[in-house]
């Protein structure tokens, strides 16, 4: 299957295999863990039971996501060394710490209060299980800001020096290093992206439920809070998008040259091409369909403003343009088709026919995925728009691999190939069975098997999903009070 | 004190903390099979699911803060463990999703159940495998790994990797006595006699062999005077196993897991002996590997202000799910 490459370029794939398949988690579990926390919250406030029972609802598939999560991160955390041991001797020093303390004060966050999030809740109270599931969210968010701080670095590095073995060192000011210039811009765009694909996550299942059952009020309640994000956030994370775009132009001019797919340099305006197809042998867009002057526009607020295209860049420092020109387009394109989404709602929701509108909820349902192909595309455009570098200006990724003989690397790309499709397709397929059933009153926790020899016997039928189980998390809708 | 031996202690916690805490994770999904599907099995898994995700965070600092404070080791020993980081990885995959997927889908439930063993069994090897190949010696050449990439498999390795998934076992039926009552406890007791004999016959074969691998370890366990400095550590070790096998007999219910738990701490001072000062043995030392000062000062303040706070709410998780697995699970 890869006789022909070589370890460089299997050791690239299967970098981005395996970043690739771990960000759809977290992009999920972030957005994911605030809902549960907002859900919960508003059910601790109002006392209302649908609160409880959607949150309950979203616990379960939280568990399975979080499970794939974990997993698959741990194997990003050998991947710099295992594939990229040059890169991470040089930048070990700078980087490292970073990430030691995304551990510290994320990961450790998270682990600790998750087995107190799933099955605690009758061991602690709801005000401590309350507090458990917000430590959960806070170490999402938080593990978000490390991770992104480190990546960013490597997009725009600044406040290092360099050794005189070759490494990367720390200058005076840590702070430098954690907020490089485009950082911020980074985790705002990121932050919200994973929001927004939580939010078209629930809102597809909420329409999905809705298009059965339109009177079912947790399908309902579900739908509008998903909408209301699509309206709120989506406006807020095209501005945003535009800001980091901005910055990428000042930091990194060459990517935002290949995401415009601007080969030439536009003394006076350059156009905006909506579609075409790059040819970077030819330097040329062909078939390009354009506004004059327009990016222009957009990247220098001026019609007539100038604009350098790639051929001010030395070609063995040019990103690879097709890949970067496509994943632009479809995130942008994604992004105005949510919000889209988020207007047709207003809309309905002042008519007063949310509810009652099933072409918007098909939409609604289609759109389900569309967070985590945006987030994707928008992640292939800002890496493979950093190439060739690894560091951004200072060190090749050609120069930052470790030194394996290719049918090593290819046979461990094989392997995570193999394993990640079926066991992490498998688990989707269990998020998508329990999408699949609608909210009820009275939800099921996360269960955790048997009740006794009796019913595991079989005598007592059970809920289909966990034969002769009980819930972990009782409840009664009818009675508040009820401890759970 | 320099930071760079702080650093060195860090990481030892860390692994240490891993290795005992992920260990009897791991040893409950090696001995899983020997429990009967059901009611046993749904007791013995209940018992770790509460806790095992943290549990494993262990091991991302223990490799995320090799990276940040010795990243020259890191970026040796990965490379020449390469096959194992990836099988250990993969493995711990399919422990990882098990827990969740078990109870998602009855139909497949033994097959995540084997998948549960399989995964648990695949990570310990190769966690003991790379234990020997650092043991055993890396080459390096300039700032890299200069060997191929089987240098990692031999006898040597073998027996460290057999030595561990045992030791895990050991930790992983040791837990269950504490946890479980009643006919469970009795079959993990057998399970710890025999894990726990295994364990000390395989630790003994490794020390020994230990000493032969190089003259520098013989002499630091051989010759005066170093003799007198480490010679508590093996005399400690026999005293702590016959307590250990004493206490499994002795119906005992926590002590034959703390002093499990005391068994793989003088395991691990014994292999900090050994290659002391070494990062890489004979190749590396914790100096040279070490990061730049200010690396080392920014991530000693975040340790110093988080660690302590880590420890007491994991302490309070555990806390929260104390007591015997209830036959219903975690109500």
């Amino acid at each position: 299957m890869f006789e022909n490459l070589d370890a460089l370029l299997l050791a690239r794939v299967q970098f981005a295999f395996t970043v690739s398949f771990h960000f759809f988690f977290p992009a999920f579990s972030i957005g994911l863990a605030s809902y549960l926390a907002v859900l919960e919250g508003l059910w601790l406030k109002t006392g209302k039971s649908v609160y409880l029972d959607l949150f309950k609802y979203w616990l379960k598939i939280f568990a399975i996501a979080f499970a794939m999560g974990v997993v698959s991160g741990i194997v990003m955390s050998y991947q710099f060394g295992t594939n990229w041991s040059v890169f991470s001797d040089k930048a070990g020093p700078v980087i490292g710490p970073l990430m030691a303390y995304e551990v510290l004060t994320a990961f450790f966050l998270e682990a600790g209060f998750l087995g107190v999030m799933l099955f605690g809740m009758n061991k602690v109270g709801k005000k401590l299980h309350f507090a458990a599931t917000l430590m959960v969210a806070l170490g999402t968010f938080v593990s978000a800001f490390w991770i992104l701080s480190v990546n960013s670095w490597m997009q725009t590095p600044t406040g290092y020096e360099i050794g005189a073995n070759g490494q990367f060192l720390p200058g005076p000011s840590w702070w430098d290093i954690v907020f490089n210039p485009s950082f911020p811009y980074r985790l705002v765009h990121t932050v919200m992206a994973a929001y927004l694909t939580t939010a078209f996550v629930v809102g597809a299942v909420g329409a999905w439920h809705l298009l059965k059952d339109r009177a079912n009020p947790h399908a309902r309640k579900m739908f509008s809070m998903a909408m209301w994000m699509a309206a709120i956030v989506t406006p807020a994370q095209i501005f945003a998008g535009d800001m980091h775009g901005l910055n990428t132009l000042e930091h990194q001019p060459a990517k935002v040259m290949a995401m415009e797919g601007h080969f030439q340099s536009h003394p006076e305006g350059a156009p905006l091409i909506l579609f075409g197809i790059p040819d970077s042998e030819a330097k040329t867009v062909r078939y390009a369909i354009e506004i004059p002057k327009a990016s222009s526009l957009i990247l220098k607020h001026d019609l007539n403003a100038p604009l350098a295209g790639l051929d001010t860049i030395p070609d063995d420092e040019e990103p690879p343009v097709g890949v970067v020109f496509w994943s632009f387009r479809i995130m942008v394109g994604i992004g105005f088709a949510m919000l889209g989404i988020g207007l047709w709602s207003l809309w309905g929701r002042l008519r007063g026919t949310l509810y009652d509108m099933p072409w918007l909820h098909r939409a609604a349902l289609l759109m389900g995925p569309s967070g985590f192909a945006a987030v994707l595309a928008g992640w292939i455009t800002t890496e493979v728009g950093r190439q060739p570098f690894v560091i951004y200006g200072v060190l090749r990724t050609a120069d930052a691999a470790s030194p394996l003989d290719a049918p090593a690397v290819a046979a461990s790309l094989l392997a995570f190939i193999l394993v990640y499709f079926t066991v992490f397709g498998i688990g989707v397929w269990y998020i998508l069975k329990l999408m699949g059933k609608a909210p009820h009153p009275g939800e099921y926790g996360v269960k955790r098997g048997d009740v006794g020899p009796i019913r595991t016997a079989g005598i007592t039928p059970g809920p289909t999903q966990n034969p002769g189980g009980e819930d972990t998390l009782p409840t009664h809708a009818s009675d508040e009070k009820e401890p759970v | 004190m320099d930071l760079t031996v702080v650093w060195a202690f860090i990481i030892a916690f860390a692994v240490f903390a891993y290795v005992v805490m992920d260990g009897f994770d791991l040893g409950i999904g090696i001995l899983f099979p020997t429990f009967k599907a059901g009611r046993e099995r749904d007791r013995a898994m209940n018992s770790i699911a509460p806790v095992w995700d943290g549990n494993e965070t262990w091991l991302v600092l223990g490799g995320g803060g090799l990276f940040a404070a010795f990243p020259l080791a890191y970026a040796v020993i990965l490379p020449a463990t390469y096959p194992l980081i990836i099988a250990m990885l993969l493995g711990l995959v399919f422990r990882g999703v098990a827990f969740e997927y078990r109870w998602r889908d009855p139909a497949h439930q033994a097959f995540w159940d084997r998948a549960f063993t399989g995964g648990s069994l695949v990570a310990a090897l190769a966690q003991g495998m790379t234990l020997g190949a650092l043991l055993q010696g890396i080459e390096v050449e300039g700032r890299a790994y200069a060997g191929s990439w089987w240098d990692w498999l031999t006898p040597y390795t073998l027996l460290t990797g057999l030595g561990t998934v045992a030791g895990y076992a050991l930790l992983g039926s040791t837990w269950l006595i504490w946890k479980l009552d009643g006919e469970e406890q009795a079959h993990a007791r057998k399970l710890a006699i025999r894990w726990g004999a295994a364990t000390i016959v395989l630790m003994g074969a490794v020390s020994l062999y230990n000493i032969t691998l190089n003259a520098d370890y013989a002499a630091r366990w051989l010759s005066a005077p170093e003799v007198y400095w480490v010679a508590p550590v093996p005399i400690l070790t026999a005293i702590v196993a016959l307590s250990m096998l004493r206490a499994i007999l002795k119906d005992r219910n926590s002590k034959p897991f703390w002093l499990g738990i005391a068994l793989f701490f003088l395991g691990m001072s014994g292999l900090g002996v050994t290659i002391w000062p070494y990062a890489v043995p004979e190749s590396v030392t914790i100096w040279e590997a070490a990061a730049p000062y200010r690396s080392q000062a920014f991530m000693l303040v975040g340790v110093a202000l988080t660690l302590p706070l880590i420890i007491a709410y994991t302490a309070w998780a555990y806390w929260v799910f104390r007591g015997k697995v209830a036959d219903e699970g975690y109500h």
